[in-house]
């Protein structure tokens, strides 16, 4: 699967007819110990290359050591952590790690697809040698006894686990502010929010901490993230990825997700940690394909490569409460998408606006189940008390911040007798109604598209104390998850705001377990894009900012 | 494993219920008063119960249970509840709950799926079980229970509500002293750890429709379940490890109301005697608290059998208040059964005790031999396996019930456990049957076979046991000592009955070669019992070696020794050494051979 991976052009090229100008790949990879890794020049708008096949291909040709690239990576995360704050906790063992893979190219062994690529991993999955908090309190210096599976298996072809990342408690935030231990900042302007609840693999991504990251999405934990940050995420499909090892949110929508900075390299991410699990019966059989066969390089395309895709735009998701300047980026998008070739049309989905409300029902209903587990008799600080009920609620109440309070009470209002049918029920039947019309609208269409997010990043401490409006932030992303389909999200464009603007993501929704179409449009449309900035100021004008 | 000792209602039963007991003096009128307020009254009982299934791993994850492991020795991420573990369906524990559900003729739910049932305790790690709450895997079924004759007997049929899934939880242990702990007091928690050995073994949940009206019933229904798990080998079924757990409902009303009394929890009931006797103490309590104007004292409750004073007390009152916010568990898939499948468990179901109840029945053996041998799996097996082999009915019942059972009992030892096999169970049945040997010896080589194993054959010959049947031989042998010893013939047909012991303990009539002093001659008893004199007309028939017994109504008019059944019968009776004496043709035409 990933063996059959072929590199890309390493040659000047030529393609997208409609501007003459040619595009330029690097012909080598820039990486080297004596100079600092820039894997673009910082003023590039050039499209972003793969880093994985780029580090593989340096380290096979012996032009750089994975100790090398490790200690270019870790420099570089010390110096924008400060600012940053993307991780919760940095591995002791990256350079170890580092070493044994140059230990392996030494004595000439396979080494994996991942080999020498440094891997952020949110911290509400599991790592056996790591502090897995999931961002709260209650499971401070928490380390479990077992690595998740999508851990294992990057682990498997030789990724080196650089860290765990930042992210809102038990991933219950929009901004990753609600984290108990650190807020991180938004690498394009540190007075930012880098989205969330997968915040910190956002941010590190993007400010090229570690070359790719795993993230979760329950409503859209790693595509609106991936949308402020600039950066290209990846939900796959409910099933595609195994869940265990993660540390269980709303466990109907939970997915593990990918971040690279482009579209190629989470592909490749998540071809590493894709496939049935017997550990998660809810992972699926499906085969999984190749995702990055497809990804062709650009100076083989055709002039219309995405001749006869047919698009649909999502009609509800450019109505009002969508910033002017996100929707004219978007726009910009979909005739770019025109441009490839694609024929769009409107599409509606006349349930999506409940998805919000019932997102937040089901989400609510199951984390307040799946969160009775700290109960300070086992995780936490266990208060003490002078009966079980003040054991369980004073430990409760110190361990868990505000914003899982509020979900756990939501959910427990939502599940109680007597309620169970106007709450719970009633958002499951909505849940049917939205996989239904999302069943039509993509056997009508080969892709959908949306906005991200309806804004670009805002300012951190905006809406903390708006959690509606912040709630209501999700309403691009939380529809997928609740039909448990793919989607991809990626840089499209700029607004203005931030030091250099601030980067807007198109949201791209494929059918069950078409991640590969979602990657080869994305992939095409990504290397066909004029004029978009992938690197953040932080990187590019010399940290720090 | 060791298997374990059968227990049931029928064996239990003994001590008819005693009622409550105080003062000594003041007892038997007590009893007496109850018993009469008890008869106003009506009953109503329901049960459920938990069996604990004998899968190799839990129910969600690969970890093995054995009970009486050192605490959390067989714990794993997943049945610890640690997060990010997730629960993986043992399909074992779907196959098993199919099976009893089919034997207890319900109708199965063909998608059923699994829920979360949410409450805090600290021996429940997740803070949630996994259960089924509305769609349970099988529904609407019914047990069938022959009661013990000792309590009239009689067949019932009680309706099945439900049989469900779920897992068990883990134990509270007390920190000093090792021992498990049921309840939670303060300051005590901080002393106490958790056990979570037995958390997420599977446990499948009976509940049974209100259909039992009296203790005896309601531990009848309990012990007929626990031959039912037995038989079908799901669960152990043993009480005192927890593996069949009964939570009883008693309510009473005046006979005649329609109306359902109030009802009452009762736990911790180790055996079926407790549920029989905490149920009609429950009965007799409530009935008094009626019968006193003081119905309303009786509330819903949970309360709890205290084996020490025979008695039911409070544990907790208001149920029915809690609210375990059930909903569908989304870590795991619907529960899809399918024709093929169910069909293949149908078919594979072995006879089930009421079956074989009435097929014992059928073969002519009384309803207390029946309820005996179908009681135990294992027992019934060895009858089953010993009458295939061809042994007689009721012989091989005698023999299991009498000297086997008795043997087990004494050496508290299963029917698997003793050495002997029911194919030599069947040879020495058919030994004695054959004459080859006699039914004492026989006994003497069912015990060597019990405790030592071996085969009839093997003993006979080794110990060289075997009876001379060559009635030629025996003749040969008789008529010697009588030619020999006319004069004690003479007495002995003049009715000298003692001389019996001088022609059996006579070394020519022993077995050639086997000259030993009388006393220390280990066939002597043996003979002198199976000398089996016939006085008739002042004839003296002497059946020496007689290796089987004869029956009164073959030979009318006698006064033999034994009155056991001739094992021969009939014409095979020329078996006897009675035809090498003198007399012994006037006396078979006179019996009519």
């Amino acid at each position: 699967m990933l063996s059959t991976l072929h590199h890309p052009p390493r040659r000047l090229s030529r393609f997208f007819p409609a501007n003459n100008k040619p595009r330029h790949f690097h012909t080598k990879p820039v990486l080297s110990s004596s100079q600092p890794v820039t894997d673009q020049s910082p003023s590039s708008t050039s499209p972003p290359e793969s880093q994985i096949l780029s580090i593989h291909h340096s380290l096979l040709s012996r032009e750089v050591t994975a100790t090398q690239l490790a200690e270019t990576y870790l420099s570089r995360l010390k110096l924008a952590e400060p600012q940053l704050k993307s991780f919760i906790h940095v591995s002791n063992n990256v350079l170890k790690e580092a070493q044994s893979i140059d230990d392996k190219i030494k004595r000439n062994e396979n080494v994996g697809p991942l080999a020498g690529v440094l891997v952020g991993v949110k911290d509400n999955i599991c790592t056996v040698d790591m502090p897995s908090t999931a961002g709260s309190r209650v499971l401070e210096n928490y380390r479990p006894p077992f690595d998740a599976t999508a851990v294992k298996k990057v682990k498997e072809f030789d990724g080196i686990v650089v860290g765990k990342t930042n992210l809102d408690e038990f991933g219950m935030g929009s901004t990753t502010e609600s984290s108990s231990f650190q807020v991180t900042a938004n690498p394009w302007d540190i007075s930012r929010v880098p989205g969330g609840s997968s915040g910190g693999s956002a941010a590190a991504v993007s400010a090229r901490q570690c070359v790719v990251s795993l993230g979760s999405d329950t409503g859209g934990s790693v595509r609106q993230p991936a949308s402020f940050c600039g950066v290209v995420g990846l939900k796959p499909t409910y099933g595609r990825v195994s869940r265990y090892g993660l540390i269980a949110y709303a466990s109907s929508l939970d997915v593990i997700g990918c971040f690279g900075s482009s579209v190629a390299d989470t592909g490749i991410l998540l071809s590493a940690i894709s496939g049935h699990d017997r550990l998660d019966a809810t992972s699926s059989k499906q085969e999984v394909p190749d995702f990055t066969s497809q990804l062709i390089s650009a100076s083989l395309l055709e002039s219309k490569p995405l001749k006869g895709l047919k698009v649909g735009v999502i009609r509800e998701t450019l109505e009002n409460r969508v910033d002017s300047g996100v929707k004219s980026t978007v726009l910009g998008a979909v005739s770019h998408l025109e441009e490839l070739g694609c024929t769009l049309s409107e599409v509606s989905l006349p349930s999506f606006s409940l998805g919000l409300p019932a997102y937040y029902i089901l989400a609510s209903s199951e984390s307040s189940s799946n969160l009775s587990r700290y109960d300070g008799v086992r995780y936490g600080n266990q208060a003490a008390a002078e009966d079980l009920n003040a054991l369980y609620g004073d430990s409760r109440a110190k361990g868990f911040g505000s914003e899982v309070k509020m979900r756990i009470l939501m959910g427990t209002y939502a599940l109680s007798a007597g309620y169970y049918d106007a709450y719970y029920k009633r958002a499951q039947q909505v849940r049917t109604l939205i996989q239904k019309s999302f069943k039509t609208a993509l056997d009508e269409n080969d892709i959908l598209i949306s906005p991200a997010a309806p804004s670009a990043a805002y300012k951190i401490g905006e809406k903390k104390n708006d959690p509606l409006a912040m709630y209501s932030g999700d309403i691009m992303t939380v529809n997928v998850n609740l039909a448990g389909l793919p989607a991809l999200v990626l840089p499209c464009g700029f607004v203005e705001g931030g030091p250099v603007g601030l980067p807007v993501g198109l949201q791209m929704i494929g059918a069950a377990f078409d991640e590969g179409k979602l990657l080869k449009v994305g992939h095409i449309f990504e290397q066909t894009l004029q004029g978009c900035r992938f690197v953040p100021p932080l990187i590019a004008d010399g940290i720090p900012q | 494993m060791k298997s374990t000792h059968t227990q049931t209602a029928t064996q239990e039963k003994q001590q008819p219920s005693p009622k409550i007991k105080s003062s000594p003096q003041s007892n038997q009128a007590k009893t007496r008063t109850l018993d009469r307020i008890s008869k106003e009254y009506e009953a109503i009982i329901g049960i459920e119960t938990h069996v604990q299934l004998s899968t190799l791993s839990k129910a969600f994850c690969p970890c093995p249970y054995i009970y009486g492991s050192q605490p959390n020795t067989s714990v794993c991420p997943i049945c610890m509840g640690l997060p990010g573990a997730l629960p993986v369906v043992n399909s074992k524990v779907v196959e098993f709950a199919v099976k009893l559900g089919l034997a207890l003729n319900c109708k199965l739910s063909f998608y059923s799926k699994f829920d979360r049932k949410q409450y805090f305790y600290p021996d429940l790690p997740k803070g949630y079980q996994i259960s089924q709450f509305d769609i349970p895997i099988a529904t609407g079924g019914y047990l069938d229970v022959d009661l013990p004759v000792e309590f009239g007997g009689g067949h019932r049929r009680f309706g099945i509500t439900r049989v469900h899934m779920e897992e068990d939880a883990g134990k509270l242990l007390h920190a000093d002293d090792g021992e498990y702990s049921q309840e939670i007091t303060f300051p005590i928690i901080y002393a106490l750890q958790v056990d979570l050995n037995r958390a997420g073994v599977p446990l499948l949940e009976i509940v049974s429709e209100p259909d039992m009206r009296t203790g005896i019933e309601a531990a009848e229904y309990a012990a007929e379940l626990q031959r039912l798990v037995r038989y079908l080998g799901v669960s152990n079924g043993n009480m005192q490890e927890g593996s069949l757990r009964c939570d009883v409902n008693v309510s009473i009303r005046p006979v005649g109301q329609s109306k359902f009394g109030t009802k009452v929890e009762i736990k911790n009931l180790n055996s079926f005697s407790s549920i029989n006797r905490a149920i009609d103490f429950e009965i007799a309590r409530q009935a008094l608290l009626y019968s006193q104007g003081k119905a309303d004292q009786i509330v819903q409750e949970t309360r709890l059998w205290e084996e020490g004073s025979q008695k039911t007390v409070t544990m907790r009152k208001k149920e029915g208040l809690a609210d375990y916010r059930y909903f569908p568990e989304p870590d795991l898939p619907e529960v899809i059964l399918n024709k093929e499948y169910v069909d293949s468990i149908q078919s594979s179901l072995p006879e089930l005790p009421e079956m074989k109840r009435r097929r014992y029945e059928e073969m002519g053996l009384s309803m207390q031999d029946v309820l005996f041998l179908a009681n135990d799996i294992n027992v019934a097996r060895f009858f089953d396996a010993t009458i295939e082999k061809g042994a007689d009915v009721k012989l091989a019942a005698n023999w299991i019930m009498g000297d086997i059972a008795a043997y087990m009992k004494n050496e508290k030892l299963t029917i698997n456990e003793i050495k002997l096999s029911a194919a030599e169970l069947a040879e020495l049945i058919a030994s004695i049957k054959g004459a080859t040997i006699s039914g004492k010896i026989g006994k003497e080589i069912l015990f060597e076979l019990m405790a030592k194993g071996g085969t009839v054959k093997g003993i006979i010959i080794e110990k060289d046991l075997v009876q001379i049947v060559d009635p030629s031989e025996i003749e040969k042998m008789v008529d010697k000592v009588l030619s020999e010893n006319p004069k004690q013939l003479e007495q002995y047909r003049g009715g000298k009955t003692k001389l019996q012991g001088f022609f059996a303990g006579n070394e020519n009539i022993e077995r050639q070669g086997k000259s030993r002093a009388a006393e220390q001659d280990p066939f002597r008893e043996i003979k002198c019992e199976k000398l089996n004199v016939l006085v008739r007309r002042n004839l003296v028939i002497m059946c020496h070696f007689i290796s089987h017994r004869t029956i009164k109504s073959d030979f009318p008019g006698s006064t033999h020794l034994s009155s056991d059944i001739c094992l021969l019968k009939g014409s095979r009776c020329c078996l006897c050494i009675i035809k090498s004496f003198a007399l012994y043709s006037v006396y078979m035409s006179e019996a009519g051979f």
